[in-house]
């Protein structure tokens, strides 16, 4: 069994680049989780209020995303996305080359990823707001903007949230395989010092610690918004 | 909620723009960009500070220096290796790179750093010791080198040699000792082979004869080479520096930087500093 | 399109299928004896702590993590390398179905307990008072109710393992993705490739889905004849 002072944060332990490598994780799941709540929001919208191409469309997609194995969507995204990115580039007209770094492909990838799974979430949320709250908004005059913000939303967000909290789990996790672009989060930096010290174990294990805490930590903040927004359901509240 | 929400939301903008801003910019200014993977004993490792360090990299300085150029160095995943070069996210690759003939339809290549030639190694107290050991055997001498593989194939039958995969030696080996009764289990990762031979559960692994040394250069009380030397043929080119296809200037100023480091005898003094034996060929 | 390389490609992927489906059936069953089991043990207060830190456990970290700790991490102690496990651990086929089938286990069993925890007391009382034992009632009234509740949870279970039989490729399994992967390492026609494998996956996990569909429906016959969404 490896020497432990190996996680150290002297000049010879690798504790700094893993804490700067789990920092890189958490940045790239919160940019990867906003990016696929917006994805999200818009795919459960099309889906509950899209027209007939709009809602095969939204459909289409989340059958997709959910049956196509993560390391192939994050592969895809890499190996094409370039691609692809390149091809509009050339024809909106800029030179190029085209470039995206590691943490604007791995942030794409995984938020495209997370956003069909964010969009069930959101869709099941939309659904479960009672209709005649929505009517009774419509019959008092509020407009569709403001009943969306007034009444839906808040009640939608309730129903969400554990929900929502899952899914930033599954980012967190999926994050461990966007290495492949590049990036230099915690699984990518374990390998590395794996690889360099042979002391698999050892770094795996840290690894795994770096990702526990981020996500037990996490996971404590979901719980405490979950029952804030809960406040009103039970009278009193705290 | 709200509160929890954007305090939340900002700390986490925060922490990526700052770690965001530290992810260099490639293809931007004159500085040339090399990737490697910086997990390869002793050709490229990684310091716990994030520097890289190796025969490659003072190989590299050293060109870089004669070459008159400038150079920054990033770790990338083998994985995404060739197509990040490709799709011009840096200029060259080093990270013992084999040469091979679909490698060349999409990448250039400069002058090899290793000799060509490959080999098995083996642990010593698994008792596998294959015929020929020492020798060299021609691939383009047919009869030598079917005698050779059925000496090998002989010994190895029923049992597991490991490989990186899509390298000459995975070739090889599927060509010749799989329809023999051979295990052949290809690796994503090269040094992984090594891994899993020191563990136990390779019973042979194969790879160029630079490769090899370099590892039991650090367990020769364990781990051995045995058999002969396959070269020629397809065997018959090493490891060099890759750069984008048709990147002829490049690779003709590195492969000229080479050339003179060969010629006074630096290379092969950083080898003997890296690997205590001299892997370079004469260029 | 190069169609000739395409169908040869689906072909050489296809010959992963087996070991694929192989992965996904095995740790479905093996992670859910092993999920039943951990729900067994939350009835004493040691079995529930030692349940509950094994799912946070396995919840909270990435599962190529865990597939690597077993792989790598393991062998690199002697004493593993000794015993009698070496002879299992020493193949990349039964260290990739052992943390497919731990990684599962955490994950079935909170489906499970959330399934259990909506079984009816009273129906575990009308069971009891007619003189059923408790093995009677654990399969014939908890059991039943519990996954039939547990259903469309468990369904989403089944296709997120076919997705994780993937990362098994990292430690040289040569199933779908494997394949695919050593073909792109191979040709660079990475794009192409990719899609073959990815509509293969997919076509399977739209069989489940419609699969478990069916199964919902058919063990809800007082909710026949309504839209399942």
């Amino acid at each position: 069994m490896g020497d432990i002072g190996l996680l150290g944060f002297g000049p010879d332990g690798w504790g700094l680049v893993l804490f700067r490598a789990g920092l890189m994780t958490l940045a790239v799941s919160v940019a990867a989780f906003l990016c696929g709540l917006m994805l999200g929001t818009l795919v459960a919208w099309g889906r509950v209020a899209g027209n007939g191409p709009v809602r095969a469309l939204a459909e289409g997609y989340t059958v997709v995303l959910r049956g196509v194995p993560d390391i192939l969507v994050i592969y895809l995204f890499y190996f094409g996305g370039r691609q692809v990115v390149a091809a509009i580039g050339t024809a909106l007209g800029f030179p190029g080359p085209f470039d995206i770094s590691g943490f604007v492909a791995g942030m794409l990838a995984i938020g495209l990823i997370s956003g069909a799974g964010q969009s069930e979430v959101l869709r099941g949320a939309y659904q479960a707001v009672p209709k005649g709250t929505i009517e009774a908004g419509r019959v008092v005059g509020m407009g569709r903007l403001t009943l969306f913000r007034r009444v839906i939303a808040p009640q939608a967000m309730t129903t969400a949230l554990p929900g929502m909290g899952n899914q930033w789990q599954s980012v967190i996790k999926e994050s461990a395989l966007v290495s492949v672009t590049g990036l230099v989060e915690t699984m990518r930096q374990v390998s590395v010092a794996a690889g360099t010290t042979q002391e698999h174990f050892l770094f795996y294990a840290a690894g795994a610690v770096i990702y526990l805490i981020i996500t037990t930590l996490s996971d404590q903040l979901f719980r405490l918004a979950e029952k804030r927004s809960l406040r009103g359901h039970h009278g009193a509240g705290f | 909620m709200n509160i929890t929400r954007s305090t939340f939301l900002r700390a986490g903008l925060a922490a990526a723009a700052t770690l965001a801003s530290g992810v260099p910019l490639f293809a931007q200014g004159k500085k040339l960009v090399f990737a490697t993977e910086g997990a390869f004993p002793p050709f490229n490792m990684t310091k716990p500070d994030g520097t890289l360090y190796g025969f490659e990299m003072d190989m590299l300085a050293e060109i870089a220096k004669r070459a008159g150029f400038e150079y920054e160095l990033i770790s990338q995943a083998w994985d995404g290796m060739i197509q990040g070069l490709i799709d011009g996210k840096y200029d060259a690759v080093i990270d013992s790179v084999t040469i091979t003939e679909k490698r060349l339809e999409v990448v250039d290549f400069a002058l090899p750093y290793t000799t060509g030639g490959s080999t098995f190694a083996v642990l010593k107290e698994s008792g596998v010791e294959l015929p020929g050991g020492g020798t060299s055997v021609d691939l383009d001498d047919e009869a030598a080198t079917e005698a050779a593989i059925a000496a090998i194939a002989a010994v190895l039958e029923g049992k597991t040699v490991g490989v990186h995969v899509s390298t000459i030696q995975a070739d090889f080996l599927e060509k010749y000792l799989a329809p023999r009764g051979v295990t052949i289990r290809t690796y994503p990762n090269g040094p992984d082979v090594y891994q899993d031979l020191t563990n136990g559960r390779l019973d042979a692994a194969m790879a160029s004869v630079t490769n090899i040394s370099a590892f039991l250069e650090k367990n020769a009380e364990t781990a051995a080479t045995t058999g002969p030397a396959f070269a020629g043929g397809v065997m018959g080119r090493g490891a060099a520096i890759v750069v984008q296809k048709g990147n002829a200037e490049l690779a003709d100023k590195i492969s000229a930087a080479m050339k003179s480091m060969s010629d006074d005898g630096t290379l092969e003094a950083m080898s003997q500093q890296w690997f205590g034996i001299n892997v370079t060929p004469k260029l | 399109m190069d169609l000739t390389f395409l169908s040869s490609m689906f072909q050489s992927i296809l010959k992963g299928l087996p070991l694929t489906l192989n992965l996904w059936v095995l740790s479905l069953l093996g992670g859910g004896c092993l999920a039943l089991l951990l729900n067994l043990m939350r009835q004493s207060r040691i079995g529930a702590a030692v349940a509950g830190s094994y799912v946070f456990l396995f919840r909270g970290t990435p599962l190529l993590i865990q597939i690597f700790m077993i792989y790598y991490g393991l062998a690199g102690f002697g004493f593993i390398r000794q015993s009698f496990l070496w002879p299992f651990l020493r193949e990349p086929y039964w260290c990739g179905l052992l943390a497919l089938i731990l990684n599962d286990a955490a994950y079935t069993s909170e489906i499970l307990r959330g399934g259990l925890r909506a079984v009816p007391k009273g129906a575990v009382e009308a069971g009891r008072v007619s003189g059923m034992s408790r093995v009677a009632i654990l399969r014939r009234i908890t059991l039943p109710l519990a996954i039939r509740q547990a259903l469309p949870a468990y369904s989403n279970e089944i296709i997120s393992m076919l997705k994780a039989t993937a990362l098994v490729s990292t430690i040289t399994l040569m199933d779908m993705t494997g394949i695919a992967r050593a073909a792109i390492s191979e040709t660079w026609r990475a794009v192409e490739i990719l899609l073959c494998a990815a509509v293969i996956y997919l076509a399977i996990s739209m069989l489940v889905t419609r699969a478990s569909a069916w199964a919902e429906a058919r063990l809800s016959p007082w909710q026949f004849g309504r839209t399942t969404p």
